[in-house]
């Protein structure tokens, strides 16, 4: 597939944030600094900036999520933007009919922004590609394809922990083949020039040709974590056992589960990040969830910064419009 | 009937090794000579050929129309239209319409209606299970009869392989064409792209080439087992070509087509979720691509279709994995063949063959020749003629091509079925 600029309007500026992919590092680097401004609204009297007063965002989650709906929500407040939140349960059968259907209608409501999260790759692309001019779309995650955003709190958190990342090695770990979040993350990280990103998992869950995303592979977490700065680790989802991708959770934990003693073979230094939910005992161990090199609840933070930053860009090109 | 006098056209006739400017004559629907005039013919109407090509009419192999069932997609009377002047004049009908072509009153019904279009010949294949549903035989003597002239399962599963090779002893019993589309539905897990780069890139579920590879070789196993003909449909992989070579030395009684825009597309032309792309088989590598051109050129892939299959806008829009597949492609399909002879792929008498001569032969019809005596299906094109694909020069009712807004050459100028101007 070719690059797309559907995100940029003419004079290069963020006007839909979909996925990392087509986003030069001058870019990525102008969203954490931004966002590096806002942090510690939180801790003023008064945390709200007026930049998005008068604007009508709506978040349409598609598929559940908790965390994510709220820091876009607490993010859209902050900016003073009146903000509706709709969880709509979709059944199977629903088609794209009915998806541009309720666009359609709640645009007819004069709204500014989409932020949607879709269980389905591409969805939040189609609505971009089907909104009125003058109306922006964040991608909050859809199907297995891109969390950009979800990215860009991780590189803001790296970058807090570790101020540059020219010399990183960063291991992703886990179900890399359903992951929208590592993808984002790979594409993030190489752009923005570490030195390694390494994929750890077994086969059956990394995607073909994973090494044509700019990553190197081990299917070992006790080699693969030698050198390392950065561990991000994923989410394991229980259907991945009944889809016979997995024998069962204990052995997954056996073999890529991170423990005490395997963090100890990253660099001392090193930074434990976990996108969330975490599985206790699954993919990670509580005491390393919980210990001194977790950064998993800075992330947390760090996503309202980060999304009120987006958020903020995308609208500003459509008033210099 | 009228006398028509197709004169001073490059005439290129696979079937009986002819390459060379004339004319043809036709009377009472068939063809009364090539070159030399019968005695005391007078033409009713003369078609100046003059620097255009003159070849047997195309015979496509797979096609889907959406009649009946889904016309509100496209009808018998638009898409033989698009046929007519795509110089189509016999095109298959995959047997997934609704209902199923898996009773003798339903291939009637089609023949009947598809008569009465009055464009291009329509020839039913029927189900090779009731319902398609991969159980039980249908009743194949019955829709021989009836005019179907091949059984296929389309692009739904067989149950288990007993149950293919029962099929495939019965339809060999009475001599019927299997057309097997090899998809192993497991491996391919309702994957919509090929598995690879792209499918990794986008997280877009996945098919992987083992899952074509794989069903086409336990059907060339149970080809030889049970004696029945095999024509393997829209192969779309490097090593189904190499399969494919190796049981052709071996002497299996196979062949198989290779869908046109197969030819020219691949993972890296897609435009990102862009469902016009959203075909099945997906497209694959450029490796791919390669052996296909090159197993058509050498013989290995015998045929050239459509695979059209019209859709109206809804079923496109959406999220790429929710949208419906096909292209709709029979009007691309001569340009698109052109393409292939002007970057040296194939000759210019390959690919005619391979829409011609080659289908013909394998579905045993009498036509796709200029033999005297044949049926007068001929189409007469110009190749040098630039035609931009937009709405002022498309005739299918599905819009749904990757190719819009391209600039092509080669267009047809005439068509005749039976010796009947179907376009001009």
């Amino acid at each position: 597939m070719m690059s797309n600029n559907l995100q940029l309007n003419s004079k290069g500026k963020l006007k839909h944030f979909l996925t990392i992919e087509g986003l030069d590092k001058a870019l990525l680097i102008e969203i954490l600094d931004l966002a590096e401004s806002f942090v510690g609204t939180e801790d003023q009297r008064i945390k709200k900036i007026p930049l998005l007063r008068g604007k009508s965002i709506v978040n349409l989650f598609f598929e559940n999520s908790t965390r994510t709906r709220t820091t876009f929500e607490l993010a859209a407040r902050r900016l003073s933007a009146d903000v509706l939140s709709m969880s709509i349960a979709t059944s199977s059968t629903s088609k794209g009919e009915s998806l541009l259907d309720t666009i359609r209608n709640l645009e007819a409501m004069y709204v500014d922004m989409f932020v949607v999260r879709h269980g389905i790759s591409g969805a939040a692309h189609f609505i971009a590609q089907h909104a009125a001019p003058n109306v922006s779309v964040i991608n909050a995650g859809d199907g297995q394809h891109a969390h950009p955003t979800q990215a860009m709190l991780d590189m803001f958190t790296i970058r807090q922990m570790k101020g540059d990342f020219a010399n990183l090695r960063v291991a992703v770990v886990g179900d890399i083949l359903h992951s929208r979040v590592a993808r984002s993350d790979i594409q993030a990280l190489n752009t923005l020039g570490v030195a390694e990103v390494r994929v750890i998992a077994p086969k059956t869950l990394l995607p073909a040709q994973v090494e044509t995303m700019g990553v190197t592979v081990s299917h070992n977490l006790t080699d693969g974590l030698k050198d390392i700065d950065v561990i991000i680790m994923l989410r394991l989802q229980k259907e991945r056992m009944s889809a016979a991708l997995l024998p069962s959770e204990s052995e997954y934990f056996k073999c890529f589960g991170l423990t005490e003693e395997r963090l100890k073979i990253a660099k001392p230094d090193a930074i434990v990040m976990h996108p969330g939910p975490i599985n206790r005992g699954v993919e990670i161990d509580s005491n390393v969830a919980d210990g001194s090199q977790s950064v998993i609840l800075k992330q947390v933070s760090n996503g309202i910064a980060i999304r009120m930053a987006i958020m903020a860009m995308a609208m500003q090109k459509q008033d210099s419009l | 009937m009228e006398r028509i006098l197709i004169k001073d056209g490059r005439i290129i006739d696979p079937a009986n090794k002819f390459d060379r400017i004339g004319s043809v004559y036709i009377a009472d629907g068939k063809i009364a000579s090539v070159t030399n005039e019968p005695a005391g013919f007078k033409a009713d109407r003369i078609i100046d050929a003059n620097n255009q090509i003159v070849c047997p009419g195309f015979i496509d192999l797979s096609t889907r129309l959406r009649e009946p069932g889904e016309s509100r997609k496209a009808t018998f009377a638009s898409e033989t239209a698009a046929a007519a002047a795509s110089g189509i004049t016999t095109m298959c009908l995959q047997p997934d319409t609704i209902p199923v072509i898996d009773a003798r009153a339903v291939a009637e019904l089609i023949r009947d209606q598809a008569e009465k279009s009055g464009y291009t010949q329509i020839l039913p294949i029927a189900a090779l299970t009731q319902k398609l549903e991969g159980i039980e035989l249908s009743a194949m003597l019955a829709l021989k009869d009836a005019g179907c002239v091949a059984v296929s399962n389309a692009n739904q599963p067989v149950k288990n392989l007993l149950v293919l090779r029962r099929a495939m002893e019965y339809a060999a019993s009475h001599d019927l064409l299997l057309i097997f589309r090899p998809n192993d539905v497991w491996l391919a897990n309702n994957g919509c792209v090929h598995e690879g780069k792209l499918s990794t890139r986008y997280g877009l579920p996945s098919i992987p080439d083992a899952a074509e590879t794989i069903a086409l070789a336990q059907c060339l196993e149970l080809a030889e087992l049970t004696g029945c003909r095999v024509h393997f449909g829209q192969i779309s992989s490097r090593r189904s070509v190499i399969k494919l070579h190796q049981a052709k030395k071996y002497g299996l009684a196979v062949s198989a087509d290779v869908a046109i825009h197969q030819l020219h597309l691949t993972e890296d032309d897609m435009i990102p979720f862009d469902s016009a792309y959203h075909v099945l088989p997906p497209f694959r590598t450029n490796r791919d691509k390669a052996a296909l051109r090159e197993g058509l050129a050498s013989g290995t892939v015998d045929c050239i279709c459509s695979d059209h299959q019209p859709h109206d806008l809804d079923a496109k829009l959406g999220a790429f994995p929710e949208t419906e597949l096909g292209i709709s492609s029979l009007e691309t399909l001569l340009p698109l063949m052109l393409k292939l002879v002007a970057e040296r792929a194939i000759t210019l008498e390959q690919g005619i063959a391979a829409l011609t001569l080659k289908p013909a032969q394998i579905l045993k019809l009498d036509c796709g020749a200029l033999t005297p005596g044949f049926a007068a299906d001929l189409c007469v094109f110009d190749p040098e003629q630039e035609w931009q694909v937009n709405s002022g020069n498309w005739r299918s009712q599905g819009l749904n091509t990757p190719f819009w807004g391209q600039t092509f050459k080669g267009r047809v100028t005439h068509t005749l079925q039976a010796g009947k101007i179907i376009y001009s």
